[in-house]
């Protein structure tokens, strides 16, 4: 998913209204008021980098002044005492494991969903899209009990299938109308060819729904790496907090005591990921946001 | 293409594994919870015995007469109408600048450099709510925070020291400015698409009907991108009604006189700081059908709408 291609106006002979120098005005104006929303959008995020190398002092004393020597510490300190450094590797560990576990699951269900006839297609269909309307705090008590009994409550492997079952209804929504609008022919050319409906599967429909694969991937990593709410409460051994969490456990830790060049040495650590990300995939991401928000 | 063969082992295995391990995992995991939410909350469970004590209604009874609860339910609803009308108006106006709001004499067209600003303004969206939440508590710091610098640095000394988030006159709003800073771009972007899949042609016939720019994207592309506007709202006041991640970090214990307090961080102190499971479930299911009837709200407004027009 790309985006959707520019339109270009028919050019029309004459100009049909305003002159040269009225219409710069409104571009200026344009440009006047983006410029001043980047500037609110880019402001507190330079001013988090900056303060995350300054000491505490220095942030209280001259919230506003460059470091007078850059504070490197912080990101150790925050690494190491804060626990930046393993809740980031549990983040990796969780975040990846799922986003494999809900893509192949959903792009499986969404390749079934899509291109085969059977009783019951249309209520799993409707079940599925029922997950994405309803409120996730209603289901968290009840999950919490769930992971108990199962034994994975507080548990890395317990918060993977949790994200992965969560994230699975929009990845499946996504996906089923990406693979009915795959050319059926190809499939039929396989299968004739004496292609197992596995093979075709995983050979053949697989690669072709690969932008897809892509885009869907992209959005729910962003996603799940932002998660909050589901470790906050299904996981509440220390050991396994991933970054979210330790982040609001580290802010909220000591009151007045928190080391503030740590904390937001530990925001930048949180958002660098999702940013290198970002930048890399922003045309494929912004493209899938707009493909799924406008369905 | 679909296609209808029989049932052959290869068929068979495939629709198992395929659909049946994930549905059963997504039943098990997703659906299940929300039916057995409904159930607790009609008991008085406190989630450490191992029965749990019908009680009917009385839950239900008890939310209706408890302030603190409906005091968090207000909160809610005061951000349920504000964030999406605020974000919207905000994102469709960069929207509408970013697409027409360029140079021409010929033909309507978009601004040079659209492609910075879009990528700048997307951005939020992809950090952590937390973090945003985290960051923003800095800059609303009455002393060493960033708004309040700016604010004295232009002069307004009555700023200096002034706590945004520690009055119940501005705490709410603060709140809501910063969930307001998150999504403006994300959906600039969406109606910066939606916008261009508009027919040039009727750009260019209000043109040349001699509309100005204010006039097309109240006439024109306001219309033209209903769609796009009715999803936007429904995402935004699902979004609005649970919020916990934002006000948990900018107010954790629900703000001035519980200025800030909404309804998922009442389920969630009931829950898990005072071990009342069945009285919190019974807020999730109150929280649920305050979702329910916000979005069947929206799209029966439209449907009735396009069955008159």
């Amino acid at each position: 998913m790309t985006q959707r291609p520019r339109v270009q106006p028919a050019p029309t002979a004459r100009p049909v209204r305003g002159t040269g120098r009225g219409e710069r005005a409104v571009a200026v104006s344009s440009h006047t008021v983006l410029g001043i929303w980047s500037l609110l959008v880019l402001v507190p995020l330079l001013w988090t980098i900056v303060s995350s190398f300054k000491t505490t002092n220095e942030i209280f004393a001259s919230p506003f002044s460059l470091p007078q020597e850059w504070q490197f510490q912080n990101y150790v300190n925050a690494w190491r005492t804060a626990g930046i450094g393993t809740y980031f590797l549990n983040s990796v560990i969780v975040v990846s494991c799922a986003l494999v576990l809900t893509m192949v699951m959903g792009s499986m269900s969404a390749y079934v969903l899509a291109r085969f006839q059977f009783r019951g297609r249309t209520l799993i269909r409707y079940l599925v899209v029922a997950g994405l309307t309803f409120p996730v705090f209603l289901a968290v008590v009840p999950l919490f009990f769930i992971l108990r009994q199962l034994g994975v409550l507080n548990t890395l492997p317990g918060l993977i299938i949790s994200y992965a079952t969560y994230a699975y209804p929009f990845t499946v929504f996504f996906l089923t109308s990406f693979f009915e609008e795959l050319p059926g022919e190809i499939a039929e050319a396989a299968s004739i060819d004496g292609a197992s409906e596995w093979r075709t599967f995983f050979q053949v429909m697989l690669p072709m729904a690969g932008p897809g694969m892509a885009s869907v991937a992209i959005l729910n990593f962003v996603g799940l790496w932002n998660q909050y709410l589901l470790p906050v409460v299904l996981n509440s051994d220390r050991q396994n907090y991933v970054l979210t969490q330790g982040m609001a456990s580290f802010a909220s830790a000591a009151g007045y005591d928190v080391d503030f060049g740590a904390l937001f040495a530990g925001a930048v650590t949180t958002i660098v990921p999702v940013l290198v990300v970002y930048l890399i995939f922003q045309r494929r991401l912004q493209g899938a946001a707009s493909a799924g928000g406008l369905k | 293409m679909r296609t209808r063969r029989r049932l052959t082992f290869d068929r068979v295995s495939l629709m198992v594994v395929f659909l049946g391990i994930p549905v059963a995992l997504y039943l098990a995991f997703v659906l299940y919870p929300f039916t057995q939410a409904a159930w607790y909350s009609l008991t008085s469970w406190s989630g450490f015995t191992s029965t749990q004590q019908f009680i009917g209604l009385d839950n239900y009874v008890h939310l209706a007469q408890d302030d603190l609860f409906l005091k968090a339910v207000g909160n809610s609803l005061v951000l349920l109408v504000v964030v999406p009308i605020v974000t919207l108006v905000l994102s469709f106006a960069l929207a509408c600048l970013l697409t027409f709001g360029g140079s021409s004499t010929g033909a309507v067209r978009g601004l040079s450099g659209s492609s910075f600003y879009r990528i700048v303004s997307f951005f939020p969206y992809v950090v952590p709510a937390i973090v945003i939440g985290i960051i923003w508590g800095r800059v609303y710091d009455p002393s060493a925070g960033l708004l309040n610098g700016v604010l004295t640095g232009l002069g307004l000394e009555r700023f200096d020291k002034f706590a945004w988030l520690g009055r119940s006159s501005t705490a709410m709003p603060a709140t809501v400015a910063v969930i307001v800073w998150t999504f403006v771009g994300f959906y600039m972007v969406l109606f910066v698409a939606a916008i261009r899949g508009i027919p040039a042609e009727t750009f260019e016939a209000a043109r040349l009907d001699g509309a100005g720019r204010f006039r097309t994207a109240v006439f024109i592309a306001a219309p033209g991108i209903s769609g796009a506007l009715r999803t936007a709202y429904v995402y935004l006041g699902i979004f609005a009604l649970d919020a916990f991640v934002f006000l948990a970090a900018l107010n954790p214990d629900g703000g001035p006189a519980n200025s800030t307090l909404v309804i998922t961080q009442q389920i969630f102190s009931t829950a898990f700081k005072d071990g009342r499971f069945g009285l919190a479930c019974a807020m999730g299911v109150v929280l649920a059908l305050v979702t329910f009837a916000f979005t069947g709200l929206v799209f029966g407004v439209a449907r009735w709408r396009e069955k008159r027009a």
